[in-house]
């Protein structure tokens, strides 16, 4: 069962109908194939009109789409022996980040991202992608191990922020983010980060100060979620698609800012529809930056690292 | 402010907004009328309650130098680079911000000496758009570093914000990994890089380089943490422990290293420079 946003209803009318048309082709022998394939292009070309014309805030809801691919599916399609390794060794083990060994087209790498869940009880496990102190903390040991055996760094960011609560401010969530965020931009090796979904403010910097940053065609990135934007400059949360087309979220804005590299196709209807697809472009795009990065050696990279974010603000 | 400054201000002599912001003022904590001279005189501590003010660029970089340190120019950055418009214009408020500042944005840069110690200090306002960390801030603070990376001496960053500046989207945002480049490189240079948090400290500018010092000093009382107590509260919808994200309650889960009264912070950065000499010639 495809869950439609509003803005698909349209789309998920056609859709009722073409089913409901193909079960009665299905029982009798009325012929109606020729209506099926008129009403299939009809949605087909609706789908891709719609999407190509997405407001900021909209692609906000596709990014944060309950369907949509996460980590896991990422791992279950693209990547070959994931090997998840656990804890931060101070406090615990947060599930919303998960990290370990993997292979990405033959390139043994260490994969590294945060996990939304997707259903009631996945999504308690993995605190909805919200990670905490330890969790980063898990993420900056992984990344100083990959650094010390020359294994690349590949991020999947996905996630409305850190958590916000009492017990990750006492342990030091800022201090965690921080720190991770030094580890990204201290690797002797190459780091891809891509932003799959909803990149949310520092909780997703921490894993995406790269030397490339990639960002999935519906993915949304942004300082602050536009209902926080919205609440805090407008004075109400209905104006968050006021404060999305403002503020600048989309993959084609951050792209023009230079924030961003690389802009990796989704399907038509959105990585929801078609995740298969969608790994298999995100797989292609994400092994042809490493295999650029792979000729430039540890003080060239950390340079480039470097300088991409000194650059920001600067004439 | 009440009946004495209502006949005040009806006094023909003097401007009404010297008069009601300059002979008196009241402590935000305790409410008690402080002569203004004498408030300032105590480093803008209420002498009655101890309630630590939250204090400009310019009384801050003069109460921890020595006199005679070097302003450093403010940074020129892209201005407005969203076109950002929110119910104002985000070049009215920056407009409005530097009617009542003496600087360009909220973060000023000197360089001198603290008691006779070599040291670069760069203060955020918090007066400034709340001290809110754009592209300006960022490059202020790069620019900082980049003087104690030349001068081979210690790096001081007294921090107070709101958080990220929203108006300058993602770009604000990306001042977070940019600060951290530069702390990274004090680091590698083996220059000592001291952080002063002030009230308030939160959100982006907390989760980067205000957390990132070799010593974490915080002012008593002042509020720190990264995300606001009212998110925290429509989160997790529990009652908030007293005196939570508060500089004594950082202290005591191990994420500071000293609370120090703003009477003692200049002797004691002293101190803590004496102990931290640069580590090896560049």
């Amino acid at each position: 069962m495809t869950s439609y946003l509003e803005f698909e209803k349209p789309v998920a009318a056609l859709e009722a109908r073409i089913a409901e048309l193909r079960a009665i082709a299905d029982n009798g022998d009325l012929d109606i194939a020729q209506e099926l394939q008129r009403l299939e292009r009809k949605s087909a070309d609706l789908l891709e009109t719609t999407y190509a014309n997405l407001s900021p805030w909209q692609k906000t809801q596709v990014a944060r789409h309950p369907q949509r691919p996460h980590f896991r599916d990422y791992v279950a399609e693209m990547f070959d022996d994931f090997m998840p390794l656990g804890g931060d060794r101070l406090y615990g083990e947060d599930e919303a980040i998960l990290g370990g060994f993997a292979t990405l087209n033959g390139r043994k790498v260490m994969l590294i991202g945060h996990e939304k869940g997707h259903d009631t009880q996945s999504r308690i496990r993995h605190n909805f992608g919200m990670g905490k102190p330890e969790g980063y903390r898990k993420a900056i040991r992984l990344m100083e191990l990959a650094g010390r055996f020359e294994l690349p760094v590949v991020t999947l960011v996905d996630t409305s922020g850190a958590f916000p609560g009492i017990e990750a401010e006492e342990r030091g969530q800022a201090e965690a983010i921080a720190r991770s965020t030094e580890a990204c931009l201290g690797l002797p090796v190459p780091m891809v980060a891509t932003i799959v979904g909803e990149g949310g403010s520092g909780g997703a910097v921490a894993l995406a100060s790269a030397e490339r940053v990639l960002m999935l065609e519906n993915a949304v990135y942004s300082v602050i979620s536009p209902e926080g934007c919205a609440s805090i400059l407008w004075r109400t949360g209905e104006k968050a698609p006021a404060a999305a087309e403002a503020m600048k979220v989309t993959a084609q804005d951050l792209a023009e800012l230079g924030v961003i590299d690389r802009i990796v196709k989704e399907p038509i209807g959105g990585a929801h529809r078609d995740p298969k697809t969608t790994a298999a472009n995100l797989s292609a795009a994400i092994s042809e930056e490493l295999d650029a990065l792979s000729q430039m050696d540890s003080g060239q990279l950390k340079l480039m690292r470097e300088e991409r974010f000194l650059a920001i603000g600067r004439f | 402010m009440s009946w004495l400054n209502r006949v005040r201000n009806s006094l023909p002599f003097g401007s009404k907004r010297e008069t009601s912001d300059h002979l008196w003022t009241k402590c935000p904590n305790c409410s008690q009328m402080i002569f203004s001279k004498e408030y300032e005189e105590n480093l803008y501590v209420c002498p009655r309650c101890d309630y630590h003010g939250r204090i400009g660029a310019d009384a801050r970089l003069n109460q921890l130098l020595d006199a005679g340190y070097d302003l450093l120019a403010q940074p020129v950055v892209k201005e407005d680079p969203l076109k950002f418009r929110d119910s104002k214009r985000y070049t009215d408020r920056l407009k409005q911000a530097r009617a009542k500042s003496a600087h360009n944005d909220a973060f000023s840069v000197g360089a001198g000496t603290i008691e006779g110690r070599k040291a670069v200090v760069g203060v955020q306002d918090f007066m400034f758009m709340a001290g809110s960390m754009g592209m300006a801030v960022g490059e202020a603070f790069c620019q900082g570093a980049e003087r104690a990376l030349r001068d081979r001496s210690a790096y001081i960053v007294v921090t107070a914000a709101g958080g990220a500046r929203m108006q300058e989207g993602i770009l604000s945002l990306m001042q977070m990994p940019k600060a951290t480049v530069m702390t990274r490189r004090l680091r590698e240079a083996g220059l000592p890089y001291i952080v002063v948090l002030s009230d308030p400290t939160t959100g982006g500018v907390t989760a980067s380089y205000a957390m990132l010092g070799d010593v974490q000093i915080a002012e008593p009382g002042a509020l720190i943490g990264f995300a606001g107590q009212r998110v925290i509260q429509e989160t997790i919808r529990e009652q908030l422990p007293d005196g939570f994200q508060r500089a004594e309650y950082l202290h005591k889960h191990g994420m500071v290293d000293r609370v120090v009264h703003r009477k003692d912070l200049r002797s004691e950065l002293a101190t803590i420079l004496d102990y931290l000499q640069p580590a090896h010639a560049a």
